[in-house]
C-alpha cells in the first residue's frame, strides 16, 4: 500500500458521500498515517454536486488535493465520474457506482445526460483501472438500500490493498449498532465485486 | 486517542476545555456546527440567538458577569454584530469573551468574501488564526486566556476550509459531566462597562496601550513560530494558506503567524533579515503584507498570489512559479476527450414549500419587482423561476422594497423573506413600513426552520438548540400588533390560493403581509402524501409542469406525435406528493396514486 494517497469522493447531495469520506479518512489514521478530509456545506449542497477530498500521507498539509493528482476517484453517480475525471492522475484508479441521478438541467431539456459508454470511455482514457458496480442492487442484496456508500467503500478497500478489518471496524464505529450487520454484509459484497 | 474533528468541532472542544459557560450564535455557513457541537457538552449554556448582534450582546453580558463566553457567526454576521463589537473593545470584559468569525474565501455560501482580520485592526483587539483542527482547539483555549489577560474581546478567525475540513486531534473526550454553578455576585464597574462619551474618552488611550502590550506578548509567544529550513526563501504565512505553501515550498523557512493582529513586528524583522527572499502567502487581503511593506521590508506578495477566492495547491503552485521561485511543475496531463457534462446547480428540493410561491411570482413578472432575502428561497433567482431582482443582506428585502415603493416605483413591489430571516432582521424594517405606510407586500415564507444551514430552530419554532419545546412566536398576530391590517395566511402548496392572495394584496394601499405557511421537507412537520404520476395518454407535452422546477419531474422518452416534444414522467422515489405539478397541469394528466407513502 502506498503511504501517500489522494482520494476524491464525488456524488450528489444525499448520497452519503460525506459519511463515506469521513470513514476513509478515519481508516487513514487507523493505519497509522496522517489524514485530512475536506468538504463543503450550505448553498452548494441543495441537490447539487458534493465533493469531498481525503488525503493520506505521513504528514498532510492541504486538506484538498490538486487537479491531475488524485490517485483514487470515487464517483457515487455515473455523470459525476465524467465531471471530475480531469482531477485524476493519469493512470489512477476510478470506482464508479452506476447510478444515474438526472440533473435539473437535463430534466428541463437544456442539456443531455451523456450515454453510459461515452462516460466510461472518457474515464478509461485517463484511468489505469476502473471498477464499476451497481451499488443500489448490492445494497438491496445486503438488506438495506441505504448502505450504498458502504458497498462502495468495500470496493475501494479491495483496490487499495488495505486490511479489510480496519475498514469494517471504522464503518461499524460510525453507524448505529443495529445497522452494524447489514453494513458488514454491504461492505463484503462491495469488496467481492472489486476482487472478482 | 487520535480523532478526526472538523475545525468547528475542534473550536467547540477548545471552548469547552477552557470552561466556557455561555455560548450563542445565529446559524450561518461555515460557522453553524460550532454551537451544534458545543450543545453536546454538559455544563455549557449554548443557544441559538435570533441574530448575530444578539448572540454577541448575550455573550458580552455573560462576560461582564465573569463567565467565559463565546459568540460564533459567519463573516457577514460580524457586520451585524459590529456595533457592539466596537464598543466591547473599549469596555473590556471580566470573563473571557471570544468571537468566532468563520470567513468564506471563495463565497461557497455567502454574498461576499470579506476578510474579517480587518475587523481586528479596525476594532483594536487581537485576532488568532489557526491552520488545522488541533490548532483550532488550542487557539480557542488561548483566546479565552488572552481575553482575560488583556481585558478585551478576542476574535478567532476560521475559514470555510478550516471549519469544514477534518484533521487529527489528540483527545480524551470528556466523561465526567461538569456542573453548572451560579456566578458569583455581579461586580459593578460602570466606569468601564457604561461606555458613555466621558468614559469612552478615558478608555481610548488604554485601548491603544493594550494593543502595544499584546504585540509585545506576541513577539515571544509560541503562537507565532519560525520553522527554519533552507534560508534562500522565507515565507510569512497564516491560517489555511500555511497548509498549501508548506507543501509547495517544502524544505524552506517559514514564519507561521498565529496571532494575526497585532503582528509581531520584531520577529518579522528578524526573520526577514535572515532569509534571502521573503514571500508573504495569505488568503484574500494583503493584511500582513501591507504592514510588512510599511515597515520598509520588500517582499513577494499579492503581485503573484490571488487577492480573490480561496487558495488551493494549484493556485499557490502557480503563484510561486510566477515569482520565479522553485516549485515543481506537474507533468502535463493528457486532456480527456471532450464530453459535455451537464451542470448540476442547486435546486429547491422535491416537496419544497417555496415552489408554488415562486411558480406564481414568475407569472407576476410584468407587474412586480421582487425584493429578495437570504435563505433557500434565494434560489428563486434561478431558472425556471427567475423571480428575484435584488438581494443584499439578511432582512434587507423589506427595507429595499419600502424604499423602492416610496421613491415612486410604478410596479408593485414584494419583499420575500423566510421565517428565520424575519426574526433575524425583518421585524424592525416591517415596523418601519407600518410606520411610514409603505405600500408593498411582504411575503414571509414560513417553513418553520432555518433551512439553508441544515435545519436549525429559531423563535418561530420555539424549540431550543437542545431540542426542548418552548412557546413558538406566531408571525401573523405579531405583524397585526404592528398595526398592519392586511395580513393573510396561505397554504404554501396551494397554487391558486397563493395567486389569489397576491392579487388581493396588490390592491391594498397600505403595507400588506402574506404568511406562506408550509414546513420544510426536512422537518418532522412535513407530511408526505401519496406520490403523483403522469398519465402519458393524457399528457400533451406542453411543458408546464417542468416550470415548477421540481427535481422529481423528468422528461419522458415518449414524445408527442405532433410536436415531437417530450412528455413528463415523475420519479416515484423523489416525489413527496406535494401536488404542485398536479395543480398546474392544464389537462389533468397528473394524478395522485392510491397507496399511502407509495
Amino acid at each position: 500500500m502506498s503511504e501517500r494517497i489522494n482520494f476524491l469522493f464525488v456524488g450528489v447531495g444525499g448520497q452519503g458521500v460525506l459519511t463515506a469520506s469521513d470513514i476513509a479518512a478515519q481508516v487513514g489514521l487507523d493505519l497509522g498515517l496522517d489524514a485530512k478530509k475536506s468538504e463543503v456545506h450550505g448553498f452548494a449542497q441543495r441537490g447539487g454536486v458534493v465533493e469531498s477530498h481525503v488525503r493520506w500521507a505521513p504528514s498532510v498539509g492541504s486538506p484538498t488535493g490538486e487537479t491531475g493528482t488524485i490517485d483514487v476517484l470515487v464517483a457515487f453517480e455515473l455523470l459525476e465520474a465524467a465531471r471530475w475525471i480531469e482531477w485524476l492522475r493519469p493512470g489512477g484508479t476510478v470506482v464508479i457506482n452506476e447510478q444515474k441521478i438526472v440533473p435539473m438541467s437535463v430534466s428541463v431539456g437544456d442539456a443531455v445526460y451523456p450515454d453510459r459508454q461515452a462516460i466510461l470511455s472518457a474515464v478509461e482514457a485517463r484511468a489505469g483501472r476502473v471498477v464499476t458496480l451497481d451499488g443500489l442492487a448490492l445494497a438491496e442484496r445486503a438488506g438495506n438500500i441505504r448502505t450504498v456508500n458502504t458497498v462502495i467503500l468495500g470496493a475501494l478497500s479491495a483496490l487499495l490493498d488495505t486490511p479489510p478489518e480496519v475498514w469494517e471496524e471504522a464503518i461499524v464505529r460510525r453507524v448505529p449498532p443495529r445497522y452494524a450487520d447489514v453494513n458488514r454484509a454491504a461492505f463484503r459484497l462491495g469488496r467481492d465485486v472489486a476482487t472478482s | 486517542m487520535k480523532r478526526l474533528l472538523s475545525g468547528n468541532e475542534a473550536i467547540a472542544l477548545g471552548a469547552w476545555e477552557a470552561g466556557v459557560r455561555f455560548a450563542s450564535a445565529y446559524p450561518g455557513t461555515p460557522s453553524t456546527e460550532i454551537l451544534e457541537a458545543l450543545a453536546q457538552y454538559a455544563g455549557v449554556r449554548a443557544e441559538w440567538a435570533s441574530n448575530e448582534k444578539v448572540a454577541l450582546d448575550a455573550a458580552a453580558g455573560a462576560a461582564f458577569g465573569g463567565a467565559r463566553a463565546l459568540a460564533a457567526m459567519k463573516h457577514v454576521g460580524v457586520n451585524v454584530a459590529a456595533d457592539s463589537l466596537m464598543s466591547l473593545s473599549y469596555t473590556g470584559i471580566k470573563g473571557g469573551l471570544v468571537l468566532v468569525s468563520a470567513d468564506d474565501p471563495g463565497c461557497f455560501s455567502s454574498q461576499n468574501e470579506q476578510d474579517n482580520r480587518q475587523y481586528a485592526r479596525f476594532g483594536k483587539f487581537p485576532c488568532l488564526e489557526p491552520s488545522d483542527s488541533e490548532e483550532a482547539r488550542q487557539f480557542t483555549r488561548l483566546a479565552f486566556e488572552l481575553s482575560e489577560r488583556f481585558n478585551c474581546p478576542v476574535m478567532l478567525r476560521s475559514t470555510t476550509r478550516l471549519s469544514h475540513s477534518k484533521s487529527a486531534v489528540d483527545v480524551e473526550m470528556p466523561d465526567a459531566p461538569r456542573a453548572f454553578e451560579p456566578l458569583p455576585p455581579f461586580e459593578r464597574h460602570p466606569d468601564q462597562y457604561v461606555i458613555i462619551p466621558a468614559i469612552a474618552r478615558v478608555r481610548h488611550p488604554a485601548i491603544e496601550q493594550r494593543l502595544l502590550d499584546i504585540a509585545a506578548w506576541g513577539e515571544t509567544a509560541p503562537v507565532n513560530r519560525i520553522e527554519w529550513g533552507d534560508r534562500s526563501i522565507g515565507v510569512i504565512t497564516c491560517g489555511m494558506a500555511y497548509q498549501y505553501v508548506r507543501e509547495i515550498l517544502a524544505g524552506y523557512s517559514f514564519l507561521k503567524i498565529g496571532l494575526v493582529h497585532p503582528l509581531p513586528k520584531e520577529l518579522i524583522r528578524q526573520f526577514a533579515a535572515q532569509v534571502e527572499r521573503l514571500v508573504i502567502a495569505e488568503e484574500l487581503d494583503p493584511f500582513i503584507e501591507e504592514q510588512v511593506r510599511a515597515m520598509g521590508i520588500d517582499c513577494i506578495g499579492k503581485e503573484v498570489f490571488p487577492l480573490v477566492g480561496e487558495f488551493t495547491l494549484a493556485r499557490v503552485r502557480q503563484a510561486v512559479r510566477a515569482a520565479g521561485l522553485p516549485a515543481a511543475e506537474l507533468p502535463p496531463a493528457p486532456k480527456t476527450e471532450h464530453l459535455a457534462v451537464p451542470p448540476r446547480p442547486p435546486a429547491l428540493c422535491p416537496g419544497c414549500p417555496h415552489r408554488a410561491f415562486f411558480y406564481n411570482l414568475r407569472r407576476w413578472r410584468r407587474q412586480m419587482v421582487f425584493s429578495g432575502d437570504i435563505g433557500c428561497y434565494s434560489m428563486g433567482v434561478l431558472p425556471p423561476f427567475d423571480a428575484m431582482d435584488m438581494l443584499i443582506s439578511m432582512g434587507a428585502s423589506i427595507g429595499m422594497a419600502h424604499g423602492l415603493k416610496q421613491a415612486g416605483a410604478q410596479e408593485g413591489v414584494i419583499a420575500i423573506i423566510g421565517d428565520s430571516t424575519f426574526f433575524h432582521a425583518g421585524l424592525s424594517p416591517l415596523a418601519n413600513a407600518a410606520y411610514n405606510n409603505g405600500c408593498f407586500i411582504t411575503a414571509i415564507l414560513d417553513n418553520r426552520i432555518t433551512a439553508m444551514t441544515g435545519g436549525q430552530h429559531h423563535p418561530g419554532t420555539g424549540i431550543t438548540l437542545q431540542g426542548r419545546e418552548g412557546r413558538p412566536i406566531d408571525i401573523a398576530p405579531l405583524v397585526r400588533a404592528m398595526g398592519i391590517e392586511h395580513v393573510r395566511e396561505v397554504d404554501a402548496w396551494d397554487v391558486k390560493a397563493i395567486n389569489d392572495a397576491l392579487k388581493e394584496a396588490m390592491e391594498v394601499q397600505a403595507p400588506a403581509v402574506l404568511v406562506v405557511k408550509g414546513a420544510c421537507v426536512f422537518t418532522p412537520h412535513f407530511q408526505r402524501r401519496p406520490v403523483v404520476t403522469v398519465d402519458a395518454q393524457v399528457c400533451t407535452a406542453c411543458g408546464t409542469c417542468f416550470r415548477v422546477g421540481c427535481p422529481a419531474i423528468l422528461k419522458s422518452d415518449e414524445t408527442h406525435p405532433k410536436t415531437g416534444k417530450h412528455k413528463a414522467t415523475i420519479d416515484p422515489l423523489l416525489c413527496t406528493g406535494c401536488t404542485v405539478c398536479l395543480q398546474v397541469c392544464p389537462v389533468q394528466a397528473i394524478y395522485q396514486t392510491g397507496g399511502e407513502e407509495d
